[in-house]
C-alpha cells in the first residue's frame, strides 16, 4: 500500500533538548488523524518539520513517494501539504476578503507556473475570478459578515477559521492543522470543527490535527498519534488509544469525566 | 616592509578612531533596538563643543596641557544634555513601535540638530589645533607620527577596556547585557528598562560627541562634518555584529586596516574598499561576525 | 465606482487640466517639472513601503540614470529622449537585479542602511572620477524628441508636458500593478511574511522584483531630473538625498499612487521658499514636518485628503 504521507526516523534536537526522536508514521489517504500529547510532547515540533519550518535532524520525509525532508516550506506547499496555525497567521491590515484574494493569487500564479502539472480549480469551476473565489470560500466558512473587516479586529474564532480557510486555498492533498479549537469556546468548537472537516473532506483532504480537547479528538479522529516527550507511544484507533494505560498516565492525565465521555464517543461510532 | 608596517600603524590609529565614534551606535541598537541616525550630528557636536570650550580656554591663557581635559569635558556635557534630551524628550514616546519608525525619528533629530548647530555655532569654521600638536611628534620605524594619534589609540583602548569592565563586572553593567540580550524577560524580571534607556542613549550620545571631540583638533570643524561619520560607524558596526561591543571593535579594526590599505596602494577605491568588505562580510555572515542567535516565530 | 477605480479616470482628469493649465503659468513650469521627476523616485518608495521596507538609497539608482543618460550623451552625442530613459532605465535595472540578490534578504532597518551604503558607494566612485567631473559633475544637453530639440522658447512646457505623460503612464500602470496578484503581495508581506511562504509563494523573490521595479522608477526619476535641470553632479548618490525622497514618501502617504506627486510637488515648493528666506533653518523645518507627521498623521497628507473627502 503506498501511504500519502510517511516518515521514518524523524528527529529533531536542539542543543541537548530532544524535541522529537525517532518518529515513524505512515499516513493513509483520506484517513482523519488526531495528534496529542502534552506541551512540549513534540506534535508541533512534528508539523513544523512536515511542513518544512524546521530542518529535521536525523530522518526523512515522503510526500507521494517522494523525499520531501530537504524542501522549503513553500516548496511543499505547491507540492500539497498546506497547515494551519496554532496563532492565526493572517494579514491583519488587510479585510478577510483580501486575505483570502491574496491567497488565491499566489495559487493561481503558482498554477500557471507550475512544473508538477497540478492545476487546481479555484473552487468548482475553473478559471473562476480570484474576488468571487475568495467569496466563495467566506461562505463556506461562514464567513461572509466578516468580508469588509480586518482580520486584526476579527474575533478569536473568526480569526482561527480564516487561517484553516486560507490553508485550504491551495487545495492541499494533506491539511495539518495546529490546534484548531484552542482559544474558542466550547459553544464554537464543534461548530467551528464540522465547517472545517467538511470543507476538508470535501476537498478531498487528508487531515492530521493537533490537539489538546480529547472530546475534539474523539468526535473527528479516525486514528490518534499520542506524543511524550518526543516519541509516540501510541499509535491505533482513536477509541484504543483513548483508552489505552499509558495515554491515560501521560497524555490526558486529570480530567477522568471528559476522558471517559471522549471513550464514549468514540465508541458510539 | 617598512611600507607594510606604515599601512598596519596607519590602519590602527585609524581603527582607534572608528572604534569611538561606533560603539557608541552599537550600545545604543543593542540595548534599545535603535539605530540612532542623529549619531553623526552629536559627533558634531561634540566637535564643535570641544572646539568652542578648549578654544575659549587656550585664549584665556590657561595651560594648554589641560586642554586635553576640557576635550573629554566637553564631549561628555554634550552627552549629558543632547542625550536625555533627545531620549526622555522624544524618544520614550516612540518605544515599542516598529524600528523603522524609530530610524526615521532619529532621521528627523538628525535634520534638526544640523541646523542648531548652524544656529548656535554659524556656518564658519572653527580650528582649534593645540592639542594637535603639541605633544609633538614620534618616530616609529622610519615614518614620523604625531604623538596625538598615539594618544588616539591610548583613548580607545582605555574606552573599549572601561565599557568592557562595566559590562561584565559591575551590577548595572550586568543588566544592561540581560537588557541586550532579551528585552521582555528583563522587564518581567522588573529591571528598570527605562532608566536602562536613558543612561544607555546618553552613553551612547557622549561616545559619539567624544569622537568627534577628538577630532576636532586634526580638522577644521565645519556644518555637515558628521554627515559622513554615519555611514562609516554603520559600516563597523555592521560588519561587527549590531550589538556587539567586540564586534565593534573587530569591525573598527578591519575597516582601518583595510582603508589603510586602500590609501597606501589605491586611494580611488578608498571609501568604496570599505563597503566591499562590509557587503562581503554580509555575504557569508549575513548579520555580521558576531550576531545573536535566531528566534523561531512560530 | 469604487476608490480603485476611480484612480485611472482621476489621473487622466489630471492630466488633461495640467496640460492645459500649464501655459498660463509658466514660471511654474521648472518647478512643477522637477516635481514630477522627483515624485516618480517617490513612487518606487511608495512601492516599498507598502511591501513593509524603506530604502534610505534610492538615490543610487536616481543618480545611476542620470549619469548613464548624461554619459551617452556626453561620449556619443545621443540626446534622444527616449534613447536617453531607456538607458537610464536599463542601467538601472541591471543594478538593482544585482544588488537585489544581497538586499532581497534584508528588512528594517539592514535593508534601510544597507541601501544606503550602496548608494554611498555609488557617491565614492563618483567624486573620484574627473572624467565625469568628480564632485562637479557636468552638465546635460537638452533633449531631443524625434530630432527636433525639446529646448528653445517652448522648452520648458516641452520638457514639462513629456514629463506629464511620462508620469502618467508609469503611474496608470503602477496603479494596474498593485491589482494583480504579484502586487497584491505587497501588503501581505509587509503584514505577515510566514503566511505568504505557506501558501507557496517566494517572498525573496518578490521582493526582488519590486526592488527593480522601484529602482528603475528612481532611474527614471533622475535622468528627468538631469534633462529639466540641465545638471548632474554625484550630490544625486548622497545619502542625505534619498533622505529627502524618504521624507516626501512619508509626507505623502502611501494611500494612492498619485500621493508621491502631491508631496513632492508640496516639498519642492516648500523647499524653494524656505530656503530663499532661511537657508539655515530649512533642515530643521523639514525634521519638525517630519516628526510631525510621523507623531499625527502617519499614514501621510494622502490620508488627510481622504478623511476631508468622507466628511
Amino acid at each position: 500500500m503506498s501511504y500519502i504521507l510517511e516518515t521514518r526516523g524523524l528527529t529533531r534536537t536542539f542543543g541537548a533538548v530532544t524535541a522529537a526522536a525517532d518518529i515513524s508514521v505512515a499516513v493513509e489517504r483520506d484517513s482523519v488523524i488526531g495528534l496529542i500529547g502534552t506541551n512540549g510532547a513534540g506534535k508541533t515540533t512534528f508539523v513544523n518539520m512536515v511542513t518544512g519550518y524546521l530542518k529535521p535532524t536525523a530522518g526523512t520525509i515522503w510526500f507521494k513517494g517522494q523525499d520531501i525532508t530537504p524542501l522549503h516550506p513553500r516548496q511543499i506547499t505547491r507540492r500539497g501539504i498546506s497547515r494551519s496555525f496554532q496563532i492565526p497567521q493572517l494579514y491583519g491590515s488587510l479585510t478577510a476578503l483580501e486575505n483570502l484574494v491574496v491567497a488565491f493569487g499566489i495559487v493561481l500564479r503558482n498554477a500557471k507556473a507550475s512544473p508538477f502539472g497540478r492545476v487546481p480549480k479555484l473552487v468548482p469551476g475553473h478559471g473562476m475570478p480570484l474576488r468571487e473565489a475568495a467569496e466563495a470560500m467566506l461562505d463556506r466558512f461562514g464567513l461572509s459578515e466578516f468580508r469588509d473587516k480586518p482580520a486584526s479586529v476579527l474575533p478569536g474564532g473568526v480569526r482561527k477559521l480564516l487561517d484553516i480557510a486560507m490553508a485550504l486555498t491551495v487545495k492541499p492533498e494533506v491539511l495539518m492543522l495546529d490546534e484548531p479549537t484552542s482559544g474558542v469556546s466550547s459553544e464554537e468548537k464543534f461548530a467551528i470543527m464540522d465547517r472545517v472537516m467538511r470543507a476538508a473532506r470535501a476537498e478531498g483532504a487528508t487531515v492530521l490535527f493537533v490537539e489538546h480537547d480529547m472530546e475534539i479528538v474523539s468526535r473527528y479522529a479516525q486514528r490518534v498519534l499520542a506524543f511524550y516527550d518526543g516519541r509516540i507511544i501510541a499509535d491505533g484507533e482513536t477509541a484504543s488509544v483513548l483508552a489505552d494505560e499509558e495515554v491515560r498516565r501521560y497524555v490526558i492525565g486529570g480530567g477522568g469525566r471528559q476522558v471517559e465521555q471522549g471513550v464514549a464517543h468514540a465508541q458510539d461510532r | 616592509m617598512s611600507h607594510l608596517l606604515a599601512v598596519v600603524v596607519d590602519g590602527v590609529i585609524y581603527s582607534s578612531w572608528l572604534f569611538i565614534i561606533a560603539v557608541g551606535l552599537t550600545l545604543t541598537y543593542g540595548v534599545m533596538n535603535i539605530l540612532n541616525m542623529a549619531h553623526g550630528s552629536l559627533y558634531a557636536l561634540g566637535a564643535y563643543a570641544a572646539a568652542s570650550f578648549a578654544g575659549y580656554w587656550i585664549a584665556q591663557g590657561h595651560a594648554p596641557m589641560a586642554s586635553y581635559g576640557i576635550l573629554v569635558l566637553a564631549a561628555a556635557i554634550v552627552g549629558v544634555i543632547a542625550g536625555p534630551l533627545i531620549e526622555r524628550g522624544l524618544l520614550r514616546f516612540m518605544y515599542g513601535r516598529d524600528e523603522i519608525l524609530l530610524l526615521l525619528v532619529t532621521y528627523a533629530v538628525f535634520l534638526i540638530l544640523e541646523d542648531v548647530i548652524k544656529l548656535i555655532w554659524g556656518v564658519d569654521p572653527y580650528f582649534i589645533s593645540e592639542p594637535y600638536g603639541l605633544l609633538g611628534s614620534v618616530d616609529f620605524a622610519g615614518l614620523t607620527y604625531p604623538v596625538y594619534n598615539v594618544l588616539l589609540v591610548a583613548v580607545c583602548l582605555i574606552v573599549g577596556a572601561v565599557l568592557a569592565w562595566i559590562l561584565r563586572y559591575t551590577r548595572q553593567g550586568k543588566l544592561l547585557l540581560a537588557v541586550i540580550h532579551d528585552r521582555e524577560m528583563s522587564q518581567a524580571m522588573g529591571i528598570d528598562v527605562g532608566r536602562m534607556y536613558l543612561v544607555t542613549f546618553t552613553a551612547g550620545a557622549a561616545l559619539a560627541a567624544l569622537g568627534g571631540a577628538l577630532t576636532a583638533p586634526t580638522v577644521s570643524v565645519v556644518p555637515g562634518m558628521g554627515v559622513e561619520v554615519i555611514v562609516l560607524a554603520f559600516a563597523v558596526v555592521v560588519i561587527g555584529g549590531l550589538g556587539s561591543l567586540p564586534g565593534a571593535a573587530l569591525g573598527a579594526l578591519i575597516v582601518g586596516l583595510v582603508r589603510s590599505a586602500a590609501v597606501h596602494y589605491m586611494p580611488e577605491v578608498e571609501l568604496f574598499s570599505i563597503y566591499l568588505v562590509m557587503a562581503l562580510v554580509l555575504v557569508f555572515r549575513p548579520k555580521g561576525l558576531f550576531a545573536g542567535a535566531e528566534v523561531r516565530k512560530i | 465606482m469604487t476608490a480603485e477605480n476611480r484612480t485611472p479616470l482621476l489621473l487622466l482628469a489630471a492630466l488633461v487640466v495640467v496640460l492645459v493649465i500649464a501655459p498660463v503659468f509658466p514660471q511654474w513650469q521648472f518647478l512643477a517639472t522637477l516635481a514630477l521627476a522627483k515624485g516618480m523616485t517617490v513612487l518606487g518608495l511608495l512601492l516599498l513601503l507598502r511591501t513593509g521596507l524603506v530604502s534610505f538609497g534610492q538615490g543610487l539608482y536616481y543618480c545611476l540614470g542620470a549619469y548613464a543618460a548624461g554619459t551617452v550623451g556626453l561620449h556619443w552625442g545621443v540626446t534622444d529622449v527616449f534613447v536617453l530613459l531607456l538607458v537610464a532605465a536599463a542601467v538601472s535595472a541591471v543594478v538593482a537585479v544585482l544588488l537585489g540578490f544581497l538586499l532581497a534578504g534584508y528588512r528594517g532597518i539592514f535593508f534601510a542602511m544597507l541601501s544606503l551604503a550602496f548608494s554611498m558607494i555609488l557617491y565614492g566612485l563618483l567624486v573620484k572620477v574627473s572624467a565625469l567631473g568628480s564632485t562637479d559633475g557636468f552638465n546635460v544637453a537638452p533633449p531631443t524628441f524625434f530630432g527636433r530639440e525639446i529646448a528653445g522658447k517652448d522648452s520648458q512646457y516641452g520638457m514639462f508636458a513629456l514629463t506629464c505623460v511620462i508620469v502618467f503612464l508609469t503611474t496608470l500602470a503602477m496603479h494596474r500593478y498593485f491589482q494583480t496578484p504579484l502586487g497584491r503581495l505587497s501588503p501581505a508581506i509587509r503584514d505577515n511574511e510566514i503566511r505568504v511562504e505557506y501558501l507557496g509563494a517566494s517572498v525573496r523573490g518578490a521582493v526582488h522584483v519590486k526592488y527593480v521595479i522601484a529602482g528603475v522608477l528612481a532611474g527614471i526619476g533622475g535622468v528627468l531630473t538631469a534633462m529639466t535641470v540641465g545638471h548632474i553632479d554625484p550630490e544625486m548618490a548622497y545619502w542625505t538625498t534619498s533622505g529627502e525622497f524618504v521624507f516626501v514618501a512619508i509626507l505623502s502617504g502611501t494611500g494612492n499612487v498619485a500621493a508621491p506627486f502631491v508631496g513632492a510637488f508640496i516639498f519642492e515648493l516648500i523647499r524653494t521658499y524656505a530656503y530663499q528666506y532661511s537657508p539655515n533653518t530649512w533642515q530643521m523645518a523639514l525634521g519638525a514636518a517630519m516628526l510631525l507627521t510621523i507623531l499625527f498623521l502617519p499614514a501621510g497628507l494622502w490620508s488627510l485628503y481622504e478623511r476631508l473627502r468622507k466628511v
